[in-house]
């Protein structure tokens, strides 16, 4: 049985420990410790990272080149022979006698770019809309709301669209290509992140913190930059994550109709799809693994986005 | 008094007004003075206008859809002159923060959650004193120990959910006199605070009055706070004053029906312990206007006819003490008592 003074310096330590583990810990480095402790966010975080590893890595785990033809004297795809998997080539040979392996890991490169770019760029250009429109809702007075109610306006007419539709629709006006699968897929997330920025811009506008700033003099852009938007990130982050995902689908989906790069030479998820679907009958293994790789990345990133949203809800927070 | 009041607040009115529907007078030609080094009290239950008087006074009310009359003329420390109610909006927006002031109510809602409290007082300073980097945070850190906060150079990089509530309060006190404001308005500071917090805050903000010669303007429903607090008393009642008066007088001589009811409702520790409270009858309620005669007639035990023969006027008791009642508990100097 320890003394009451050692007690008492246990406890001490205790709380000692407890402060300088909560020093200065914001909002979303205590957001962060939730979800490194939780399930959904650490298996969401693997796959992310497996994929990303594997594209990054590319072409040191392919083990042939994705091109090469090598064993194209084994696979006859008007007589129905193919080649399912075997030591040699785990994941079989494609119509051409190409390594699906090979090809799939190679892929992953151009399908997660494709993913990340077509994201960050609808988060960039929505984020950009919203923000503003929040802005001058909250803070711009009668001229405020009427910028606001322009640019929401045209970001409902975006939204009409359905987003395939939509992306469809710019791809057939860029012409085939990466950047159009980018571009499109892209351009489709911007209302949505756009919407989502502002009604969390409002949402937080009406917050005491906001009049209390207000009532020490600070300026409009002072309140709009420094206290209205990094309150109002939260949701637009957890998007974020939720869209690469998406947006990975949106963008196999554009090379699945033929929108996406033309280059054989370059294997995407999204177009392996689409090629695979005419050996369909003979060959099922050669539509099954890049959907399959495109399923557990979205996953992944749904994983991720879910768990942040999680961790950042106040309700669930302490 | 020889000095001009600091504020001077001149029949102030706000109505909202509403979409086909009759506007709503919150607070109706109301006037007090404050002056420096002197805290006066705002008194009155929930919906009676106090809240709504501070905003106003701010300029913080919505632009849309409210009407502002009457006038608050502030003294500025050039000695000019200015109405603060009809100030254009970015000069009003440099007097706050650096000659007027607020603290709020709830302190975790006034802060913002996401940005440490050292960077929040230092916003001020950077706004209005222009210091920047090391010397707003070594002005922060003061002013921080001024309000009483313990180790401040930490403090200053934690966020507002990691501070008690009463230090939050402290905080945000810290933030309003940083630029030491000669006019200093507490919407309700204590209410979300427990009451040996509550004992420590008032007592904070009454030595910045003292030391500083702040006038303090402070918007309460309890009326402990003004008794231990307030040098002057003004009690609302439906966005109109019916009763005004210093402390002592106002404790001493209660003449208006609602001041009595709410002196009568509150626990004393030297009443014999079987008395009864008595508690005003009824909620604040809109139906009767003032236009129609005294507001509080519905709920009050000496309501008689000519209390809705219109709207009863303001009279003196004596020097000072204002009431607005027909029948009053306590009889004007005078008139005889009605002996009820």
């Amino acid at each position: 049985m320890p003394s009451r003074t050692q007690r008492i310096d246990r406890l001490a330590e205790l709380v000692a420990a407890r402060r300088e583990d909560g020093e200065g810990r914001g909002v979303w480095r205590e957001a962060f410790a939730r979800m490194r402790r939780d399930p959904m966010a650490i298996t969401g975080a693997a796959i992310v990272g497996v994929f990303l590893l594997v594209a990054v890595l590319g072409e040191l785990i392919a083990p042939y080149s994705p091109t090469a033809q090598t064993w194209g004297a084994e696979v006859f795809p008007n007589r129905n022979v193919f080649v399912g998997p075997r030591a040699e080539n785990w994941l079989g040979l494609d119509n051409l006698g190409r390594d699906q392996f090979s090809r799939m890991v190679i892929g992953a490169r151009q399908t997660l770019l494709v993913g990340v770019v077509a994201a960050g760029l609808g988060f960039t250009a929505g984020a950009l809309l919203g923000g503003v429109s929040g802005a001058a809702h909250t803070l711009g007075g009668r001229a405020g709301r009427r910028i606001d109610t322009v640019l929401m306006r045209f970001t409902d007419m975006m939204l009409a669209l359905p987003t395939l539709l939509l992306a469809v629709s710019i791809a057939a006006l860029l012409g085939q290509g990466l950047t159009t699968v980018m571009v499109a897929v892209g351009a489709a997330q911007i209302p949505i992140f756009a919407r989502l920025l502002r009604g969390a811009m409002i949402a937080q506008g009406s917050r005491d913190y906001v009049l209390a700033a207000r009532a020490l003099g600070a300026r409009r852009r002072r309140i709009a930059l420094a206290h209205i938007l990094p309150n109002s990130m939260g949701p637009v982050l957890v998007q974020l994550t939720l869209s690469l995902a998406t947006a990975i689908i949106d963008a196999a989906a554009l090379s699945y109709l033929g929108l996406g790069n033309p280059d054989p030479s370059v294997p995407e998820w999204g177009t392996m799809l689409a090629d695979a679907q005419r050996f369909l009958g003979g060959a099922p293994q050669l539509a099954v693994f890049p959907a399959l790789a495109i399923i557990v990345t979205a996953l992944g990133f749904t994983l991720m986005g879910e768990a942040m949203r999680e961790s950042l809800d106040p309700r669930l927070r302490n | 008094m020889t000095r001009s009041p600091l504020l001077d607040v001149d029949e102030l009115s706000v109505a909202f007004t509403r979409r086909r529907r009759r506007d709503v007078q919150a607070v109706d030609r109301i006037s007090f003075s404050l002056r420096e080094g002197r805290i006066t009290g705002l008194v009155g239950e929930s919906g009676c206008g106090k809240s709504v008087t501070s905003l106003a006074l701010m300029g913080l009310l919505p632009a849309r859809g409210v009407r502002v009359g009457g006038t608050a003329r502030f003294r500025l420390g050039g000695g000019d002159e200015v109405d603060l109610l009809a100030l254009p909006a970015a000069r009003l927006r440099d007097l706050r923060g650096s000659e007027i002031a607020m603290v709020f109510q709830d302190p975790l809602s006034s802060l913002n959650p996401v940005v440490p409290i050292g960077r929040q007082v230092a916003e001020v300073l950077t706004r209005h004193r222009g210091l920047k980097g090391a010397a707003a945070r070594g002005q922060a850190a003061e002013l921080l120990a001024r309000v009483g906060i313990p180790d401040p150079g930490r403090r200053l990089r934690e966020y507002p959910h990691e501070l008690s509530g009463g230090m939050r309060q402290r905080a945000l006190i810290a933030m309003a006199v940083a630029c030491r404001p000669r006019l200093l308005i507490a919407d309700e500071p204590t209410t979300a605070l427990d009451v040996t917090i509550q004992a420590q805050i008032l007592e904070l903000l009454a030595g910045l009055v003292a030391e500083e010669g702040t006038a303090l303007l402070m918007i309460t429903h309890d009326l402990g706070v003004v008794a231990g607090l307030c040098d002057e008393i003004n009690v609302l009642y439906s966005g109109r004053t019916v009763e005004g008066a210093a402390r002592h007088e106002l404790f001493a001589a209660p003449t208006h029906p609602y001041t009595a009811g709410l002196l009568g409702s509150i626990p004393r520790l030297d009443a014999p312990r079987d008395e009864p409270l008595t508690p005003i009858r009824g909620t604040v309620d809109d139906a009767i206007g003032w236009d129609d005669g005294c507001a509080f007639a519905p709920r009050c035990d000496r309501f008689a006819e000519d209390c809705l023969g219109g709207p009863p006027p303001m009279r003196e008791r004596r020097a000072g003490h204002r009431f607005r009642c027909l029948h009053p508990t306590e009889p004007a100097p005078g008139e005889e008592s009605e002996g009820r």
